[in-house]
């Protein structure tokens, strides 16, 4: 294209971007289009991507396309395969992108549309992606090491204990978080119940079916799975409307968070080819379906966002959770803007792919980029909700009572009119009995969805298209949460290894029904606290899980920061430092915040003794006083644990300003660890057809 | 039209691991060896081939939040 014309279309862009951008934050009052958002988000992306991406790619790593990669040089046909970027980017889209930005956003929407999404927005081109980018190419000028044995290498014995302990500490409170995400939208629900438990034996089926009866057939057998998985969100209704059968599946959170814990002891133990790799070709399916079927859906329908921009809570009153818009947006929508996660597939996994240096800004950095884009939809399928709606499925009974009259008064007290018979008829087209205090996000982004779907695709399906989201949602956490029990197993064995080697082998079975039942316990623990707690235990859980997933983009920074740094780029390191500098002054804030707070909303300790003072004087209802106990050691519990976060944290960041330091002044450090220059032979190969 | 139908069952093919055996093969054939096993002379069938690879893709950290 010739020069200028190029420049007039970059400009055009800009332009279109600046306009979206103030009719978002400008707009006061009068409803906005969801269109606006996704103009918005795509401009933003594409100059993100055009510029910034590709300035880092070339001057600040400076990618070298004629370099063989791990996956050339290590090519065995099985994990090491130099694949066609495209499908690398299809895999590394799949592997990062899980029920995380879907929940984030709906929570954060308690302050109004426009932080959250000027934060999905910024935080993702200028954060998330960088990271997600940086890493990968950092894993893929090494072997495809791990992020944990990159800082090792790089950092020292200290940095990569504190990336272990972070990344199995995460692993613990994410699967707890997201395990009463599908509790809670499980809860009383008969359909619900029944769709999410017919996909375990769905799974089963299409794993015998990949590995005995038509062995290797992947697609044979997923087409067999999604049709069945579908049948069962339609036979959900059956079970519900039939009077003895909806019984079996209509249970209280307890019984759904034991049923959970067991499940996922099973699917540690179990063989993965049963149960973990069927369900996971299953939800990926899912997963890019409807992801792309909500896109279309929002483009066709165009629907109005109904939050107001901004709303009371940032004062930190909020009925969802409780702590000001700064800093604890930053915490809620972790991924979609910036999650620490990303680093562990974009070191081990993703460079066992890549089949040249020079697509690293394309699965890097556009895949961080479409995890953000499933963000922004999120945060539009919440926002266009009624705000009184939205409010009443998110708060916790804790919050507005449990009584559905007192709940509709306070709501509307608070600006944002709903009333009983609203709630009474929504529910009733969803195919639920009640709407109310459905905390953890899923059922109102469920409820969101179908609203879309069903105004884009037709109204009469509102009931399915309900319980289709809330299978989506619940069929992909339950694939993190048994993949992640699995982890957490692996690392636990590794770990205690050091001690006792027997075990530390993988198949030894002592060591692993041991080593399950303590991961399971861990994540176990914090579901059952948050089950029991009047308040929703998702205010508590996802401010927690929030700061941990931070901690560890933090950790991954300080590598990248590092290893800039002792590569003679100084200058550049930045890019990395920036978000990390903004990183710790977020997490150090809410960290703080969440221990020594006096508000009880916000701080555990004092919650803790408030709870404690009133349990002595007598003042709460038996129900509450009879759990008090353990929420009071569960909100101390919660403050040591933040502090141990916020400890490891700075550790690390001292780590590696030490190894920077030591660098400057030319004073001797371990040295990098990139392998050697190999000419790659694959550039005019099939691979890059 | 065609084509490009069939370009993108080769994608879905790819992205799901269904052609995992034929990209196997061709690196065995390429090879002359599988790199993991002593044994040069013939490559692994499919159904044991399916295992492996089974087994190896779910080692380690693959799904995220």
């Amino acid at each position: 294209m010739h020069k200028s014309l190029r420049s007039t279309l970059w400009i055009l862009i800009a332009t279109l971007g600046a306009t979206a951008i103030s009719i978002i934050a400008i707009s006061r009052g009068e409803s906005i289009n969801a269109l606006w958002f996704i103009i918005a988000a795509l401009c933003v992306y594409s100059i993100a991507y055009r510029f910034y991406a590709a300035w880092i790619a070339a001057t600040v790593l400076a990618v070298d396309s004629t370099r063989a990669t791990p996956a050339e040089r290590f090519d065995n046909g099985r994990d090491f395969v130099p694949t066609h970027k495209w499908i690398v980017f299809g895999h590394h889209f799949a592997a990062i992108a899980g029920p995380g930005p879907l929940v984030g956003p709906t929570l954060a929407a308690q302050f109004g549309y426009l932080p959250g999404t000027l934060w999905i927005l910024f935080g993702a081109v200028l954060g998330g992606c960088v990271q997600d980018m940086v890493t990968l190419f950092l894993s893929t000028r090494r072997d495809a090491k791990s992020l944990g044995q990159m800082a090792r290498d790089e950092l020292g014995a200290i940095g990569g204990t504190a990336a272990l302990i972070a990344t199995f500490s995460i692993m613990i409170i994410l699967i707890a978080v997201l395990g009463l995400v599908v509790v809670n939208a499980m809860k009383h629900s008969p359909w619900a119940t029944f769709t999410v438990s017919a996909t375990i034996p769905i799974a089963m089926l299409v794993g015998i079916y990949m590995r005995y009866l038509r062995p290797g057939q992947v697609l044979e057998a997923s087409a067999l799975g999604v049709v069945l998985l579908l049948m069962s969100v339609v036979g959900g209704r059956y079970i519900d409307e039939h009077d003895n059968l909806r019984l079996l599946f209509d249970h209280e959170g307890l019984t759904l968070a034991w049923s959970i814990m067991a499940y996922g002891f099973a699917a540690a133990i179990l063989p993965v080819w049963l149960l973990l790799a069927p369900r996971d070709y299953l939800s990926t399916y899912m997963k890019i379906g409807t992801i792309t079927l909500l896109a279309v859906a929002i483009i066709l329908l165009q629907p109005n966002i109904k939050m107001p921009a901004i709303t009371q809570f940032i004062d930190g009153s909020g009925p969802i959770f409780g702590g000001k818009l700064f800093p604890f947006v930053f915490i809620t929508i972790a991924c979609g803007a910036i999650s620490g996660f990303h680093s562990l597939i974009a070191s081990g996994t993703t460079p066992k792919l890549l089949s040249n240096e020079r697509d690293i800004c394309m699965i890097g950095y556009g895949g961080m980029l479409l995890e953000s884009f499933v963000a922004i939809m999120a945060m539009i399928a919440a926002t266009v909700l009624e705000p009184g709606v939205y409010f009443a499925i998110n708060s916790s009974a804790g919050a507005v009572g449990s009584n559905a009259l007192d709940a509709v008064t306070k709501i509307s007290a608070w600006g944002y009119p709903v009333t009983v018979e609203q709630m009474e008829n929504l529910a009733k087209q969803m195919g639920e009995t009640t709407l109310f205090a459905r905390t953890g996000g899923a059922p109102s982004l469920a409820v969101g969805m179908a609203s879309i779907f069903g105004k884009a695709f037709g109204d009469g399906l509102l009931a399915i298209w309900y319980h289709f989201a809330i299978m989506f949602e619940a069929i992909f956490i339950l694939t993190t949460l048994d993949a992640g029990t699995r982890v957490g197993r692996f690392m636990l064995q590794d770990m205690l290894g050091n001690i006792w080697p027997k075990m530390g082998e993988t198949s030894w079975t002592p060591s692993v029904i041991l080593t399950s039942s303590i991961v399971v316990a861990g994540w176990g623990y914090f579901l059952y606290i948050g089950v029991i707690d009047p308040n929703g235990g998702v205010n508590i859980l996802w401010p927690l899980f929030g700061i941990a997933n931070q901690m560890l983009a933090a950790i991954a920074l300080c590598v990248a920061t590092g290893i800039l740094v002792k590569s003679n780029k100084l200058k550049h390191a930045w890019i990395t430092a920036a978000p990390l500098t903004w990183l710790a002054i977020i997490t150090t804030t809410a960290a703080w915040q969440k221990i020594a707070s006096p508000d009880i909303k916000i701080g555990f300790f004092s919650a803790a003794t408030d709870l404690a003072d009133k349990l002595a004087s007598g003042t709460l209802p038996a129900a509450k006083a009879a759990i008090a106990p353990q929420l009071i050691f569960n909100l101390q519990l919660d403050a040591w644990l933040t502090l141990t976060f916020v400890i490891l944290l700075w550790i690390i960041i001292l780590d590696m300003l030490r190894v920077c330091w030591r660098c400057v002044t030319g004073k001797p450090i371990l040295p990098l660890t990139e392998s050697a220059y190999k000419p790659s032979s694959l550039l005019d190969d099939w691979v890059r057809d | 039209m065609i084509i490009k139908l069939k370009t993108l069952w080769k994608i879905i093919r790819q992205l799901s691991g269904d052609d995992a055996y034929e990209v196997y093969l061709k690196n065995f054939a390429k090879h002359h060896c599988n790199h993991n096993n002593t044994d040069c002379s013939t490559p692994l069938s499919k159904a044991d081939f399916f295992k492996r690879w089974q087994d190896e893709k779910w080692q380690g950290i693959k799904r995220c939040c």
